[in-house]
């Protein structure tokens, strides 16, 4: 790209936006004016952000498991700022850049406080996220996966509902202790291994009981990001108060750097320690999907009930990674790309109608299908996708998770299948209750079908998901040659 | 090696000369020139401490040198924390230029003090022997306690200064009757001699070298020696306590680190253990005690008890790790500490109150958002929250736990550092999320371009004080 390092230039693209939109809010007194550039410029970095990233996804080999558009500068002692992708990093950068431009339209009309500094914000935070699935090297990754905290925190407690300085703390103190345990053994491996490149550490052999309590240190911060059971408890409180834009981001790519972590980390560094604990992932995972199933039945709050669910998806996840082969690998990718379709979708969904109503109360709706079809034709395609109808992405993944756990252990396998009929059942009734039925409530007597504009929000989303289902290899094309290379690795160091 | 010839030695205690003569030439324009030679002597004595500052680091010594009969020793590791002590007192003290004249007390002695407090400075982090330790901590006290009750007609800036020159010389006699002790024990001052005798050292060296420990501990205001930080920090005048946090508790640590590693290097055993209880009290204490603090310098006063204890598990890490973590850790907390006060002094209601309470600063962000956002990244900063600096310096400070083989210190840091979260994303959600307050709305004015410009210059430093990373690592050698 004009001779500059793509991956560089994809990273910086948001942060150059950001700070351009600072300099014109600098110059122009007028709020109203000023607002209405942050939002022109911030679509138009995230899409410019997005094409350049189709490109690269397009010149990736996904033939080859090696580190692509690599860069390496020495930056801090021995680290480096060190980018590059393979077929399982480089999907989520896709996935990043695909969803920001969508919440960049999402908040176009409904932030109207501090618009200069929301966008600021999101396009920071693109680039942290970006960092993170692209970093080679393990402290510039840790780096950008705490720096996250900051932006994220702003977003919630500036923008965020009634009762949001609540659920900014926590989120920032749970998701800090976390990372803090993990920042000790990143201290150690450096130290032990003489390097943070990550590559190497993967090829380092650390002893089995070094790997026992490595492990057990990022875990504690792979977890929490995920969220896993019983860990998860800052997630719904994060999610009913972020700002629409806010909860897609975070269920749609922020959940995804624990399993990413998992993945990159904790399974290639530490495999000794994963088989170790492969028992405790499966029992939290069955766990974490029939019992947040069961309490995102009993919620009165929209977004509440779908951030469970997500809870409960994210326990599929930790099933198909730690199951060691390839189906499951392979599925845990594919779930989590998927679900950051479908998730995202769902709180958008939501955002729909709170932007009429203001309330996310699952009892002040009712009958939505009488005067808004469109949109109940939406909510319905991702609903089923939640759900795990065939033919949508949600089905695949589901699919695949589960056929790597059966081959591991099959009761662990036959209580996560338990998991997709009790998914069926929280979904099928939320949309009963929202969309069917009469109209009671008089609020809702003139409330409006979607517009074109968040028509087109929803566009990308519903072909992702629909085509995705139907042409699974798309994603799993790119994603097979890295993950069987890991898995060829993890098979070799176990005998 | 060790240098006998008088003039040959004197080269290597230019900076301390300048200083000296810099306080002097002070001294005598303002005693001349009076009250309308206030700002003059400012920017003088500001251009002295520049200057001191870059002739410590002009050359980088190899070998360290021992100067009038090993009294002094002048290497990388001093020359380093010189120069980093000269930086932040300059900062400090261009911050009090304005607040003095506003509050009527701009004297042309506040600079001359704050010269004088750094000669001591100087001294300390270069002392090789006991008295040398002494005459430094003194100078630097004395200098201090005048800085403390600078503001005569405040009750509370004269209650501070009472208060800390009482137990200010309670610790210097602990420490004195310490060095006592050891010298009667071992018939020694120096250094090198002691730590020959130190490996296997009697009680009546060990309870000196314990009381010379809680005599520095004192000055550095660790845990359980930080009873009177919390008073002092909000009595004094606020430059005066921008200048209290950073550069004195730069030498005192760089001293105490000096005082264990070089003369007591044999018995680390001895210390370690003292030096470990020492710091996880000192950043529980600063921890928890900051929780429920609504007075802002009063939370800083804490903040820094806790940061201490970060720099003393940095001394437990010992000799060979230890120290280039420790500077590293330091320079990062005294550079942020002088722009966090440049950040509260340069807030003030319409009226011209300060503002020194935590929920006055609600919604700044909105009237002053370069400050709040400069406020934002100190805090972050001291958090210990990538990529800023305050990160760099925790991350330094658990790797030489690691090396030294202290797990359980790298756990209890980082359980006081989320702790400590708490109350600085507190701070964070009042500038950024609450709404401004009534009498507030509009009321707060910022104070001078050089007050808000230090500020912002600071804040700018945070992302890209990685690169001291280089420099402490050569200057933290001189102990393998």
């Amino acid at each position: 790209m004009f001779g500059l390092p793509m991956l560089s230039t994809i990273l910086w693209l948001p942060t150059i936006g950001a700070i351009l939109i600072l300099l014109i809010s600098g110059l122009n007194k007028d709020a109203q004016k000023a607002a209405a550039s942050a939002r022109i410029i911030a679509l138009i970095t995230t899409f410019v952000t997005f094409l350049i990233s189709v490109k690269l996804v397009m010149d990736f080999d996904h033939t080859s498991a090696a580190m692509q558009f690599k860069e390496s500068i020495p930056w801090y002692g021995n680290i480096n700022y060190a980018l590059g992708v393979d077929g399982i990093s480089v999907l989520f950068v896709l996935l990043t850049t695909f969803l920001m431009p969508l919440c960049v339209i999402a908040s176009w009309k409904s932030v109207e406080k501090r618009v200069v500094e929301y966008f600021v914000a999101f396009l920071v935070l693109e680039t942290v996220m970006l960092g993170v699935f692209s970093a080679t090297d393990m402290v510039f990754f840790y780096v950008l996966f705490e720096a996250g905290l900051i932006p994220m925190y702003l977003i919630i407690g500036i923008w965020g509902g009634k009762n949001r300085f609540y659920a900014a703390y926590k989120f920032f103190l749970y998701t800090l202790l976390g990372s803090l345990f993990m920042l000790i053994a990143v201290a150690y491996m450096v130290l032990k291994a003489g390097t943070s490149d990550i590559l190497a550490l993967q090829a380092f052999h650390f002893t089995k009981d070094a790997q026992i309590y490595l492990w057990l240190a990022f875990f504690a911060s792979f977890a929490v990001k995920m969220p896993m059971w019983p860990v998860h408890t800052w997630l719904p409180d994060a999610h009913v108060e972020a700002p629409t834009a806010g909860s897609v981001i975070l269920a749609g790519i922020l959940l995804k750097m624990g399993g990413y972590g998992f993945i990159r980390f904790s399974l290639p560094m530490f495999p000794l320690a994963s088989l170790h604990f492969q028992p405790l992932i499966f029992t939290m995972s069955v766990i974490a999907v029939i019992y947040t199933s069961l309490v995102a039945f009993r919620q009165t709050d929209i977004k509440k009930l779908i951030a469970y669910s997500s809870v409960a998806h994210m326990g599929f996840v930790t099933l198909g990674i730690f199951a060691f082969n390839g189906a499951g690998l392979q599925g845990a990718m594919f779930q989590m790309l998927s679900h950051g379709f479908i998730a995202s979708a769902l709180f958008l969904c939501v955002g729909v109608i709170y932007d009429r109503m203001h309330t996310r109360e699952i009892a002040s709706y009712g009958g939505l299908v009488n005067r808004m079809p469109i949109y109940a034709a939406v909510f319905m395609l991702f609903t089923l996708g939640n759900v795990g109808l065939p033919g949508t992405s949600g089905f695949v993944g589901e699919v695949l998770t589960m056929q790597g756990t059966f081959l591991q252990s099959r009761i662990f396998a036959i209580f996560a299948a338990s998991g997709v009929i009790l998914s069926a059942a929280y979904m099928l009734t939320l949309y009963r209750k929202t969309v069917f039925g009469p109209l009671v409530n008089p609020k809702l007597a003139d409330i409006q079908d979607m517009d074109l504009r968040e028509f087109l929000v929803f566009l990308p989303l519903i072909i992702g998901t629909v085509l995705l289902g139907f042409k699974p290899q798309l994603i799993l094309d790119f994603t097979n040659v890295s993950v069987m290379h890991l898995v060829d690795n993890l098979q070799t160091m176990m005998k | 090696m060790s240098i006998e010839n008088i003039s040959k030695q004197l080269p290597f205690i230019i900076p301390e000369i300048t200083l000296v003569f810099g306080a002097m030439v002070a001294v005598l324009i303002g005693a001349f020139a009076g009250k309308k030679s206030y700002r003059a002597v400012n920017y003088f004595a500001i251009l002295v401490l520049l200057a001191a500052g870059f002739a410590s680091v002009k050359h980088s010594i190899e070998t360290p040198t021992l100067l009038f009969n090993g009294s002094l020793v002048i290497d990388n590791f001093g020359s380093f924390a010189k120069f980093i002590i000269s930086a932040v007192s300059a900062g400090a003290l261009l911050l009090s230029i304005d607040y003095l004249e506003d509050r009527n007390i701009q004297k042309p002695e506040y600079p001359v003090l704050t010269l004088l407090a750094v000669v001591g400075m100087f001294v300390m982090v270069s002392a090789h022997d006991l008295l040398a330790i002494y005459m430094g901590v003194e100078l630097q006290s004395l200098a201090l306690y005048v800085l403390a009750a600078y503001a005569r007609d405040s009750q509370k800036s004269s209650e501070a200064g009472l208060k800390y020159f009482v137990l200010g010389a309670l610790s210097s006699g602990i420490l004195l009757y310490g060095a006592s002790l050891i010298y009667g024990f071992t018939g020694t001052i120096n250094f090198q001699k002691i730590a020959s005798l130190s490996a296997n050292a009697n009680v009546g060296v060990i309870f000196g070298m314990v009381f010379v420990m809680s005599g520095i501990a004192f000055k550095m205001s660790a845990a359980p020696f930080h009873m009177w930080t919390p008073d002092v920090y909000e009595g004094s005048p606020t430059p005066s306590t921008a200048f209290f946090a950073t550069a004195p508790k730069m030498a005192a640590t760089i001293l105490l680190a000096r005082f264990c590693f070089e003369a007591f290097g044999p018995a680390i055993a001895k210390w370690q253990q003292i030096v470990s209880i020492m710091a996880i009290l000192s950043m529980f204490i600063g921890a928890f005690f900051a929780l429920q603090q609504t007075n802002i310098k009063r939370l800083l006063a804490y903040s820094s008890i806790a940061n201490m204890g970060y720099a003393l598990v940095a001394i437990a890490a010992g000799p060979v790790f230890g120290p280039s973590a420790l500077l590293m850790f330091v320079s990062i907390y005294a550079l942020s500490g002088v722009g966090m006060f440049a950040v509260v002094l340069s807030l003030r209601s319409e009226d011209g109150r300060k503002i020194e309470s935590i929920p006055s600063l609600a919604g700044i962000s909105r009237k002053h958002p370069m400050i709040a956002i400069a406020f934002t990244m100190f805090l972050f900063s001291v958090m210990g929250i990538p990529p800023l600096a305050g990160f760099w310096g925790k991350f330094e400070v658990i790797k030489s736990v690691w090396n030294g083989s202290h797990l359980y210190l790298a756990i209890a840091l980082i359980l006081a550092s989320v702790v400590s979260a708490f109350y600085y994303l507190r701070i964070i959600k009042t500038v950024w999320f609450d709404e401004p307050k009534m009498e507030f709305a509009g009321g707060l004015a910022a104070t001078s371009i050089s007050v808000k410009g230090t500020a912002i210059l600071f804040a700018l430093l945070m992302p890209f004080i990685g690169l001291l990373y280089t420099a402490t690592l050569v200057a933290g050698n001189m102990f393998k």
